[in-house]
This record gives C-alpha cells, structure tokens and sequence, in this order.
C-alpha cells in the first residue's frame, strides 16, 4: 500500500522527513528567541511547515479529512493566529522580551536533553504504528517538550501564549504522524478550543496590564491568597 | 388519568409554571403574592388529596427519558411515598397561603426570585418522594439543598445570614457525599442504579451494615441527628418564617423518608444493632435538643433546637421499629412504626405552626430576642391564640395532635417485655425514662416559649402597638391549628390511614386492632392495657373549663360590698413600690433551674455587670459543646493539611508548568519502561 501511495506522490516521505527536521530546527529556534516579533514570524512559519506536511500526507494518502485539516491549519495557524498576534503586540506595544527565567544556552542545552528523551520514548510508539511518517513521531513529542519548556523559562505573558500554541501545532504533527491525524471532530473541537484560548489570553493581556502595569507574569504572584 | 399522572402532569408543571411567571414578573408583588403563591396552595391541597389516594392504590411505576442518554428516571409511587407526599402537600397549603401574606411585607429579596426557588423547593422535595433510582434521587436531593440554601439566604446582605447559609450548604453537601457512597455500594454489583436492583443487594456480610452506617450519616446530616445538627440553630434563625417553617416541618422528613425507604425497602433491616443504633443516637439527640432548646434566647433557635428534639424522637421511633422487626414481634414493630410516622405529620403540622407565629411576631415587633418581648397577647390575641394550639401540640399534652404520637411512642417502649435479648431488656426501659424526660423537658421549653413571647408585661414600649396578623397569615395559621386539633381528634383515622405503609415496610399494621374499639377510642394493645379517648377527654375539657370559669367568677370574685360592686384593694406590693416590666422573669431566669442541672452539657458564658455601673448590661450565651469537642478539632486539622499542601502552592505560573511538565515527563518514561 505505501509503495502505491508513494508513486501517487513520489518522494513524499522525504518531504515530510524534511517538514519535521525543520519543524524540530524553528522549535529550537523559538526556544532561543528573545524577541517576540520574530517569535511570532516563527510560529508562524512553524505553521507552514506543518500545513505542507500535513497536506503531503493528505496527497499520497488519499485521506480526504486530512485535506480540512490542512485548510484549517492554513486558516488558523499561518493567516488568523499570526495576525491576532501582531495586532495585540502592536497595541501592547511590547517588542521585547528582555528575561528568561533560565539563561538562552543552559535553555538549550535542556531542550537538547529533552529530544533525547523524546527520541526514546518515541521508539515503541514508533514500532507500533504503521505510517509513512512513523519516524517522525520522535520529533514531533521533541516539538511538544520543546515547546513546555519555552513555556516554563519565559516570564512575559506574550511569548507563553505563543509557546502553548507551538505546542499544540507539536501535538498536532504529533497525531498526524501517529495515526492519520484525529478524527474530524476532535481536531475541529481542538481548532475552536485554540481560537477561544487565543481570545481569553488577549482580553487577559489587556487586564493583566491593566492591573498589574507590566505583562511579567511574576508580578501575579501578588495575587495569590495568602 | 392514574395518581402519578396527575401528580406528574398537574402538580409539579404547575408549581413549576408559577416559579417560571414569578421570575417573568418579578417586582409585581400584587400577583406574586395575590396570585401565584395562593394558586400554590390550592396545587398543594391537590397533591395532599391525590397522595391520599395513593395511600391506599396500588404502587404505580414510570420511565421518564429525561436527563442523560443512558440514565432514563425511574419513578415510583408507593405508599411509603404517598404519606410522605400527603405531608408536603398538606404542609405546603399552609405555608403558601402565610407566605402570600407574609413575604408581603418583607423587604430586601426579590418578590419573583423568591416566588421561583420557594416553588422548585417544593417540586424537588415531591420529586425525591417519587424517584425509584439513585441517579434522580440525587438529582432531586441536590436541586432540595440548593434551593433551600438560597431560600435561607435570601437576606444574603447580613454576613451572619451568608455564615449560616454556608454551614448549611456544607453539611448538606457533606451528607450528600455520604448518601450517594451508600448508593453507589448497593447498586455495585447491578450495574444500574434502579432502586431495583438495590433491593437485590447481598444480605450478608459486612456490605449492607456498610451501605446502612452511610445512609444513616448522610440523611442524618440533612435531619440533624446529633453530631450534625449544628447546621439547624443556625439556619431556621437566617431564613425567612415560611422557609423555616416548610425547612423544618418538611424538608427534616424527606430525610426521615429517605432513611426509611433505605433502611426498611432496600436494605430489608434485619440486625436488630442498627435498631440499637438509631435508638441510641435518637434519644441522644432529643435530650441534647430539648435541653438547648429549653435554654435558648432566641425564639427561633428555641424552635430550632425543639425540631432537633422531634428528630431525635422519629429517630428513637425508627430505631424501635428495626428491633421490633428484627426480633419478629410484627404488632409491635408496626406499633413504633405508626408512632413514629403520627409524629412526622404531628412535627409537620406544629411546627409549622409555631415557625409561622415567630414570623408574625417578628414583623410586627422586629425582635427574635425572648429578652425584648412579652405581653403580646393582648396587642395580637389571633395569633396568640393560634400559638397556644401548636404550643400545647409540641408540649405533647392531650388533646391535641403532639400527645397521641408520643404516647404512642411510650406504649411501644412499655410492651419491650417479650424481647429476648437480655441486655435491650435491661436498656429499653431505661430509654423510656429518657424518653419520659425529653416529652416534660419540651413541654417546659414551649410553656417558656409561649409564656415569655405572649403573656406577662410587654419589655419594651413599641410592643404596645403591635399589630395583629393579616389575612393571608392568619388563614395559613388557622389551616395549621385546625390540623393540629383534627390530628389529635381523631386518631384512629389517622392510624387507620398509616396502616397500608406500615404494611408496605413491615407486613403488618394496626388497622384491625384498632378499628375493634370504634373510632373514639383508641387502644393499640388491648383495651384493658391502656387507652385513650381523645373525644372523651376534649368534651369533658370543654365542659370542665366553662364551669371552673363560672364559678370562679361566682363564687371566689363573688364577694360583693354593700353597694354590689367588687371590692378592689391595692395589692400588696412586696415592698417594691413601683413595679416594671423589667422585673417579670425573663427567658434567662426562667430556663435558669434547668440551666443548673444540666450545666455539664452546657458551656455558658455570662459576663456580670459591675456593682458600681450606673447602666448594668447582663450577657449570658450558651454555646454548643460540639462546636468546641468536635468541629474545631475537625477545623485545626483540616487547616494543618492544608498549609501542608499550600507548600506546593507558590503562586508562579513557572512553577506549576513545571509540575505538569515533570509529570508528564514521569508518566512517559514509566510507560515506556
């Protein structure tokens, strides 16, 4: 069956093989990205990376749902997300994310740490499942972890936001490398959930400087009840 | 049409529909209260009527597919839910009707939003009456909690109201938890959680004592058995009269019915130690209320206290009627049974009646306080009078309603005799001298009660323009006291009426025993053991008093002076000159004798004047002993695990990424290990 579908598409597993290499190099990238403007440009080539895997899959597949999932992650995460993003930092007017929590090269050298770890969990999966993009599925859970600890070290509400979301495309690289991607259903519930989200942060931004001067997160540790 | 039909067709759409136009309109009280709350009363006196007939049909059962996909409601009337259901209608009617008036000339809730949880209130208490399965019953149960709760704190602008609402609502969910555990046990190995396939639960074991002790502690939490009746003094005072008044005459015994429907239906009651139990903790929560109820200063605490008193003695009933059964003594068993359902409608009835009086008392004087009152006999003699029916009903003096039921009660203890376990042999009349205690104990409390509020010299001067009840109130009132003087009249009706139930729980019942002597005379045993004749006693009272009156008048005010007027002299004055109402004996001095007595249960506190204070202040306070030996324990505790676990809590989003994050990381590589 893989070879049928690979003459559909010739070269298909190296396109995709080559999508998740980048996809791990721009994670790594936003992981040592301090300024937000260009952690937005990432995230928003992240998206493109993933909208061309996803859409290489669909071809050589013949999955016809993938095709919807491929036109939602164009919609969401290369036009509308991205957009939003420049627009709130625009009227934040925040360009800088001046701290981390943990220094750019110490950061690194734990994300590297990290795609070890995802490497070797990701074997058994990998053995189990029985997709062109099997060995993909590595990267991907790298891209997840990656994207966890870019929302750990960073102490301005802006750049977390837009680690959640890296984290969710890692997700979703994740699940269409798996199995296919998930069923229409769920990853319409995911793509509304992310839409949502992204509204609540920018009304949240908008409060939190409201309330506390700053988006520093750490100033919210005064809210805490004591 | 069956009587579950229009019960469900008629009755609780209706209630239903009124709450829905009273929150539609919400400031219109002319319809509120003109309207919505007497049309109420009338789908009130439909559903005592309906229940009544249900009493004596056959079990009637329906599928609702409502609520969720798989869990269809089961409901299921029965005769056990039809006297449950006669008691919250005939209950209901009244309160509906005082409300009307009642809430009138109240302030600060919204008419509308009052109207509405005042009648789902009602439409989830028939609702847990009706329900054949854990799920619906616990939906109901819960909907009953929180409505309530809001009925109580519907003043919520009063922080000490908010405070009573919450402890309220706590134990409610506390004793929520321990109810659904205990359905959850029964329907374990059924697989669904009809009322059913409980019945079928295994009879041996360790199991259905596990599933009983629950049941126990979580509708005991709702009725307020001993260590969980903390909620109750607090509450009653908080919410409005009529909330009271339908919280403690109705609400108590849906808790009453669940334990019933659990302990005799599902569970079969057969070890006589669970009787054992219910008696113990029964009695002990009738002397701990009665004796707090009779030291109280706040009238609603008072009846509050007293509503713990009553539950205590249901609960002693139950606990009765589980060793009459588990020892085979069907007559017997039937019996406490009767007593004890005679006394759910007596407390319904009486106290209803009494909460209802506090609430008139109160608009028209602004006072809970005993300390301010007093005198008000003559400024609102209606109510007075109506006060004195459910006074002398919760004293339990005959011949009204309260006095059959505890009597019958004691009769049930008295025929112990042929029990064959030696130790309950030596226990039970020991119990019903406790017993005994507890019935004159609230009759001292409820002559306090009435005797402080209503005679003697008004305490304070506006007290002197107090104004009577209106209508409305009145009529609720009168519908309550009529059904206190009917209830203690005719007793045999009324244990004619229990009978299908006792012979739904135990198969046995009184009907026969009583039906031999006629309807004046009632004699559950036999004739030649004890009787009473409540028709007898009323028509001999109602001549006896006339004459005493007559003659007093004829003969001790008799002697006349040459002129043929009544001599009037000054009374001696004991040497006080000039006597105030200051001087008469106040709710303090009066309960101080029983104050000393059972001062080791009590804590009190007073905080004596100074000699030399030109304006002395004397404040006494009786507090709760639980409150110090139970619930601060519980409170330290709880506050010590918590600081324990608010380590973890520092307050940095990093930090708690970080949590998930490591056990994320913990749960892939253990799976993949």
């Amino acid at each position: 069956m893989i070879r049928s579908i690979l003459g559909v598409l010739p070269e298909a597993g190296q396109i995709i093989n080559l999508c998740a290499a980048i996809m791990l190099l721009l994670g790594f990238s936003m992981l040592a990205q301090r300024r937000i403007l260009t952690l937005i440009n990432l995230f928003l080539l992240q998206g493109i990376v993933l909208f061309v895997s996803i859409l290489t899959v669909a071809l050589s597949t013949g999955q016809n749902h993938l095709l919807w999932s491929a036109i939602i992650t164009l919609a969401l995460k290369v036009v509308a997300l991205p957009w939003i993003l420049h627009r709130l930092i625009r009227r934040l007017s925040v360009k800088w994310d001046v701290e981390t929590l943990l220094n750019i090269p110490a950061t690194m050298l734990v994300g590297i740490m990290l795609v070890i770890v995802a490497f070797n969990v990701a074997t058994p999966i990998s053995e189990l499942s029985g997709t062109v993009l099997r060995s993909t599925i590595g990267i991907a859970l790298a891209c997840v972890l990656l994207s966890f600890l870019m929302m750990i070290t960073r102490s301005k509400a802006v750049p977390q936001v837009i680690a959640f979301l890296a984290m969710e495309n890692g997700l979703f690289f994740a699940a269409t490398s798996a199995t296919y991607g998930m069923p229409m259903v769920v990853e319409l519930g995911i793509a509304l959930d992310v839409m949502i989200g992204m509204v609540i942060f920018g009304v949240f931004f908008f409060q939190i400087r409201q309330q506390f001067d700053s988006l520093d997160i750490r100033q919210m540790e005064r809210a805490r009840e004591e | 049409m069956s009587i579950l039909d229009w019960i469900l067709i008629v009755i609780i759409p209706g209630w239903l529909l009124i709450g829905i136009i009273g929150i539609v309109f919400p400031y219109r009280p002319h319809l509120i209260y003109g309207l919505l709350f007497p049309s109420g009363a009338v789908l009130g006196v439909l559903l005592a009527v309906c229940a009544l007939s249900g009493i004596v049909a056959a079990p009637q059962t329906r599928v609702l597919s409502l609520g969720l996909p798989d869990l269809p409601f089961h409901l299921r009337l029965d005769t056990l839910s039809s006297f449950f259901l006669f008691l919250l209608g005939a209950a209901s009617t009244g309160i509906s009707i005082y409300a009307g008036g009642y809430f009138r000339r109240g302030k600060g809730a919204i008419p509308g939003l009052l109207c509405l949880l005042y009648h789902v209130f009602l439409v989830s208490m028939v609702c847990v009456m009706l329900t054949d399965d854990g799920y619906a019953f616990m939906i109901a149960w819960e909907t009953m909690a929180l409505s309530s709760f809001f009925l109580v704190t519907s003043d919520h602008r009063i922080a000490e109201i908010r405070r009573a609402g919450y402890l309220y609502l706590l134990i409610a969910h506390i004793g929520a938890v321990g109810i659904l555990l205990s359905f959850g046990l029964m329907a374990g190995n059924a697989g669904d959680y009809t009322f059913d396939a409980m019945r079928r639960f295994p009879e041996d074991g360790i199991w259905p004592a596990v599933a009983f002790l629950l049941a126990l502690f979580g509708f005991g939490a709702k009725a307020g058995i001993l260590p969980l009746h903390v909620w109750l003094p607090e509450a009653h005072p908080a919410a409005p009269s009529p909330v009271s008044a339908i919280m403690s005459g109705v609400m108590l015994k849906t808790a009453i019915y669940g334990l019933l429907r659990v302990s005799f239906d599902l569970l079969h009651a057969k070890y006589w130690w669970w009787g054992l139990l219910l008696l113990l903790i029964g009695l002990a929560t009738a002397v701990f209320g009665v004796i707090f109820s009779a030291v109280q200063t706040d009238m609603k605490r008072l009846l509050a206290y007293s509503s713990i008193e009553n539950i205590g003695i249901i609960l002693t009933g139950i606990g009765l009627t589980l060793i009459f059964k588990s020892f085979a003594l069907p007559h017997l068993a039937a019996l406490a049974l009767t007593a004890t359902l005679y006394h759910c409608l007596n407390h319904a009835y009486f106290k209803s009646l009494l909460f209802l009086c506090t609430g008139t008392v109160l608009h028209a004087t602004g006072e809970r306080n005993l300390g301010r009152l007093g005198g008000l006999m003559r400024s609102m003699p209606r109510v007075a009078w109506l006060a004195l029916v459910g006074m002398l009903a919760a004293a339990g003096l005959p011949p009204l309603n309260g006095f059959v039921s505890e009597w019958l009660m004691l009769q049930s203890f008295l025929f112990t005799s042929g029990l064959p376990q030696g130790y309950l042999h030596m226990l039970l009349p020991v119990s019903a001298a406790a017993f005994a205690l507890v019935a004159a104990l609230s009759g001292f409390a409820m002559v306090k009660f009435f005797g402080i509020i209503f005679l003697g010299q008004p305490r304070e001067e506006n007290l002197l323009h107090a104004h009577d009840a209106g209508r409305h109130e009145l009529l609720g009132l009168l519908w309550f006291a009529v059904g206190c003087v009917l209830l203690g009249l005719f007793p045999n009706l009324v244990i004619a009426m229990l009978d299908p139930v006792t012979r739904l729980l135990l198969g046995s019942g009184l009907r026969e025993a009583v039906a031999a002597n006629g309807w004046w005379l009632l004699a559950p045993i036999s004739q030649d053991r004890a009787s009473y004749s409540a028709a007898t006693f009323f028509v001999s009272l109602a001549l006896f008093i006339p004459f005493v009156f007559v003659v007093v008048r004829r003969f001790f005010h008799g002697n006349l002076d040459l002129y043929g007027n009544v001599k009037r002299v000054p009374a001696w004055d004991c040497g006080f000159p000039s006597q105030t109402a200051r001087m008469q004996d106040t709710a303090e001095g009066f309960s101080q004798p029983i104050r000393r007595v059972f001062s080791s249960f009590l804590r009190h506190t007073r905080q004596h004047p100074s000699p030399f204070d030109t304006n002395p202040v004397y404040r006494g306070s009786v507090e709760d002993p639980f409150w110090k030996w139970l619930y601060q324990p519980i409170v330290r505790l709880v506050e010590y695990g918590t600081n324990i676990v608010a380590f973890l809590q520092h307050g940095r989003i990093a930090i708690y990424l970080l949590y998930s994050f490591i056990t994320l990381l913990a749960l892939l590589m253990l799976t993949n290990g």
